[in-house]
């Protein structure tokens, strides 16, 4: 090494990275999580969010795109995991393993997955938990931001969210998270049992929230096509990993990605089980 | 000759079959056998008749603790209403055998089926109630219960108590703390070995399902108000079958016992020993007894002594603020109960040195 | 009809106490649905605090008062602190038996201090107070008892309906995750309803201490009689709790006085056993929305 003045060490290639991060809104740098000390879930995922994404998550069940999620926002201890190894960096802080309390004041605020409401707390208190990290104030202009984007909800403040339809709900826990101001939502699965014409409608709001707001977003969905119809990039997990990235345009042409999460085979037609390639090719990424 | 089986490391089940065995190996097979073995001598070597009457209260209890883990351990359901089940079946058992001349075993077995019923009847709001509701309607059950034993005179003889008589087999007078030390030591195994092999079955299955999640159970066809009742019934009739056995043993019984304290110690036992474990109610059981002995023996001897004597008073309170200090101190530090420590132990034994 | 009257006046006296003892279980409901054993022994505890202050520290009475909420709740906070604090995310079973194990230790304690004799304050509310019109006599501690009751009573309903740390009090009951992700501080949730829950049961604890007396055995029974109490009004409804006081109380001194004093304490119990089989979830409680 001592031969080579000019050649990068280890240590300064890190500098480098470090000192490039700046820009990224959100690092992941090659992070592990375990569960209960025995189950490990995560291994060595790495991604990077810039200002101003949608970045979507993809993958099939388990693959542990939750985790990931639940990593960034801080809910893995109270399901006793923890980040063993590697790095969250947000604004090049480190975030891994502090207190969901102290994440969400840093501005991400995480949409749990399979909508979680209230039951017995009317929408508009439903909306106004979201101010929890400011302490309540103000909440007025927020509410009305929130009906701006869902009309629906506006109709029926008062209405005990236990009540709700399940589109209503979506709704609402959106808003909900927008009610915090974040500056990186996460969003989990919103799409998750919806109509067709829910979904489209959501994700219409999701991409307006993104431009009009500002706001990042971490989109983890089952519904790829939609995903990536919004998304500037988009990860495939499998199994713990990131098997695969790209910018969403060019995922949407990516062949694997057309087979296994658009459901078209390469001629572009229905996709056919029959076809014992595309399991070959899955097992690539494992 | 069959080859004689060691535990492997792993989990290696094939089938369910292999699953439900309650030994999965010769090894634990032989030392249960030793452990009985030991604990049927123990009356034989020189010891005093104290610790006798220990393992006896001992037994007795683990029979009850058993019963409340079936109920809230297994089928989910939290009592406070144990210890009236309890003296419940006491004064059953006493009855029988004072106004009816019942011999010992069948007004023993008779009280548990007694109990049973109204346990069955107090389980009756299970059908509409769950959860923390159901728990406070035990609670109601407790104290209706505990009210009806000391206010029924013209049967239970109110605060007076009753005398049970002294059972006479073939001329002996089965009487004391060594006959009776058989006794319970029997039927604590017999109930121990009914409870594993009724969570095997189809039962036990039902009831754990309906624990986790009573509203798919019910969707896979589980009726599951029959089987809460059910459980509600089995969990009465081991507590009215254990406090058959204890009233027998005591000779005479009043109400006193069978408070709301009794209840509260019982669920103690079942969460210090692990909730749905049938092991861990018998570690329960055996740590809450001896916990409440040793108390009781500090506190003896404090009054005794010559700090004591003109303190003696205000020590007692002592017993019940270190009987509370210890349930707390287990839960903050060991929730999972005496049964998961046991497991973990008894597993990195197993597994050493390759503990992963 | 006067013994009527005397009893219906007696018994929604001794009702609106037991209504103010079960809000601060309600309070610690609500905010954690944990049902909360050692009730009885915080009320106990509350009325031992003012005996302090007023017979040995020998303060004056408003002083004393506030001293001894003041006191309960730094004792709440201290609870949830040691005791509570770890068990966050347990199964509920766990925190309810730690309630009770809490329970034993309190009593102990008290015990262990002040033996099982019956204390008194020395005789202070103003005989203005009082209400005496022919039949009707109210005494002055039961009207003493009344104001402040309505005062806690709208305070409360107004700080969980319209303040903001209020409606995260409920939000944390409902769903604890939801609200971990949305930033509520829910251990701040928790130490905050400790400590209102500590400090309403010392506040009832005076109030019963200065009725009955002083006596550990009788405050902490009290502890159990909440349960009716809350049953019938809901288990997560203050107006429930102030309400079912009321019946409860009434119902008591009316089968203290017309059918026998005996039956008395166990006609709460039987009510209990009959509401949870008509109306599980009481007068006010929400009824539990059950999605799968």
């Amino acid at each position: 090494m001592a031969d080579h003045p000019f050649e990068f060490s280890p240590l300064a290639f890190l500098l480098l990275r470090v000192a490039f991060m700046e820009e990224k809104l959100l690092q992941l740098n090659n992070i592990s999580v375990v569960y209960s000390d025995v189950i490990q879930v995560l291994k060595g995922v790495s991604l990077s969010v810039e200002k101003k994404q949608i970045v979507s998550l993809l993958g099939s069940n388990g693959a542990g795109k939750t985790t990931t999620l639940k990593a960034i926002s801080g809910l893995l201890k109270p399901e006793n995991g923890a980040v063993t190894e590697g790095a969250i960096l947000y604004k090049g802080k480190a975030m891994q393993n502090r207190s969901p309390e102290e994440i969400t004041r840093n501005g991400i605020i995480q949409v749990l997955e399979g909508r979680q409401p209230f039951k017995y707390l009317t929408i508009e208190e439903n909306l106004r938990v979201g101010t929890a990290t400011r302490m309540g104030k103000p909440y007025r202009e927020d509410l009305e931001k929130v009906y701006h984007y869902f009309p629906a909800l506006r109709r029926m403040t008062k209405k005990l969210a236990g009540y709700c339809s399940g589109g209503e709900l979506q709704m609402l826990v959106i808003g909900r998270g927008l009610m915090a101001h974040p500056e990186l939502l996460l969003l989990d699965e919103p799409s998750l049992g919806l109509a067709p014409i829910l979904v489209r409608e959501i994700f219409g709001i999701i991409k307006r929230i993104n431009e009009e707001e500002g706001t990042t977003i971490i989109l983890v969905e089952q519904n790829a096509r939609m995903a990536l119809k919004i998304a500037t990039y988009a990860y495939v997990m499998e199994n713990g990993k990131i098997v695969m990235e790209g910018s969403a345009d060019a995922m949407r042409e990516n062949p694997d990605v057309k087979e296994f999460y658009l459901g078209m085979s390469l001629s572009g037609g229905a996709k056919s089980y029959e076809n014992v390639k595309s399991y070959k090719r899955r097992k690539r990424w494992l | 000759m069959k080859k004689f089986q060691l535990h492997p490391c792993g989990n290696f089940y094939e089938d369910y079959e292999k699953m439900l065995t309650v030994f999965s190996t010769d090894f634990g097979r032989v030392w249960a056998a030793i452990g009985l073995v030991i604990l049927f001598l123990v009356p034989l070597m020189p010891v005093s008749p104290y610790l006798i009457y220990v393992m006896n209260i001992t037994g007795v209890a683990v029979i009850a603790a058993v019963g409340l883990n079936i109920l809230t351990g297994f089928a989910g359901q939290l009592s406070l209403g144990h210890g009236a089940f309890f003296g419940l079946g006491a004064y059953a058992g006493a009855i029988l055998g004072t106004t009816l001349h019942v011999p010992m075993l069948l007004s023993i077995l008779g009280a548990g089926l007694i109990t049973a019923g109204i346990g069955m009847i107090f389980g009756a709001p299970s059908g509409r109630l769950k959860g923390l509701y159901l728990t406070i309607a035990t609670l109601a059950g407790q104290i209706i219960i505990e009210y009806v034993l000391i206010h029924w005179e013209s049967l239970t003889k109110g605060t007076m108590g009753l005398t049970l008589p002294v059972p006479v087999f073939f001329g002996f007078r089965f009487q004391g703390d060594i006959p009776f030390y058989y006794l319970i030591f029997a039927f604590t195994a017999l109930m121990i070995w009914i409870a594993i092999n009724l969570i095997r079955t189809r039962f036990g299955r039902a009831w754990i399902a309906i624990r986790d999640n009573d509203r798919a159970a019910e969707g896979m066809g589980i009726p599951i108000f029959t089987y809460k009742v059910f459980a509600f019934a089995i969990s009465s009739f081991y507590a009215g079958f254990a406090g058959a056995l204890w009233a027998y043993y005591m000779g005479s019984i009043t109400t006193e016992p069978f408070n709301i304290m009794l209840s509260v110690e019982y669920l103690a036992m079942v969460i210090i020993g692990g909730l749905g474990s049938i092991s861990g109610s018998v570690f329960g059981a055996v740590f809450i007894t001896m916990l409440n002995e040793l108390l009781r023996l500090i506190t003896d001897f404090l009054m005794n002594s010559a700090i004591g004597s003109h303190l003696g008073l205000t020590i007692a309170p002592l017993r019940e603020f270190f009987f509370g200090a210890a349930i707390v101190l287990f839960i903050l530090f060991e929730p999972r109960g005496l049964a998961e420590e046991w497991r973990i132990i008894r597993s990195s034994f197993r597994l050493w040195p390759f503990s992963y | 009809m006067d013994f009527f009257m005397q009893l219906l006046v007696g018994g929604l006296s001794t009702g609106f106490v037991y209504g103010l003892s079960a809000m601060g279980f309600v309070m610690i409901f609500k905010s954690s649905s944990v049902l909360n054993f050692a009730h009885g022994e915080l009320i106990a505890i509350g009325a031992y605090f003012f005996l302090i202050f007023v017979t040995w520290a020998k303060l004056p009475l408003v002083l004393a008062f506030l001293f001894t909420l003041f006191a309960c709740f730094l004792l709440g906070i201290l609870i949830e602190r040691i005791f509570l604090r770890p068990l966050i995310g347990e199964n509920l079973i766990f925190v309810i038996m730690l309630t009770v194990g809490l329970a034993a230790m309190f009593r102990g304690l008290i015990l262990l201090f002040w033996g099982g004799n019956l204390y008194t304050y020395p005789d202070f509310l103003p005989k203005a107070l009082g209400v005496d019109r022919g039949i009707v006599h109210i005494p002055p501690v039961y009207m003493a008892t009344l104001i402040i009751g309505i005062f806690f009573l709208i305070v409360f309903g107004i700080f969980f309906k319209f303040f903001s740390q209020g409606i995260y009090m409920r939000s944390v009951a409902d769903n604890q995750r939801a609200a971990l992700s949305l930033g509520v501080n829910v251990r701040r949730v928790f130490a905050l309803s400790w400590a209102i829950a500590a400090l309403v049961a010392g506040m009832s604890g005076v109030v019963l201490g200065v009725i009955n007396g002083i006596n550990v055995h009788n405050l902490s029974a009290i502890g159990l009689k909440v349960f009716p109490v809350v049953i019938l009004g809901g288990l997560d409804s203050i107006i429930g709790a102030i309400i079912g006081g009321l019946i409860i109380g009434v119902l008591e001194t009316f089968t203290g006085g017309y059918l026998s004093t005996s039956l008395r304490d166990v006609v709460p119990y039987i009510i209990l056993v009959i509401i949870l089989l008509v109306k599980p979830y009481g007068l006010f409680g929400l009824t539990e929305i059950e999605r799968v």
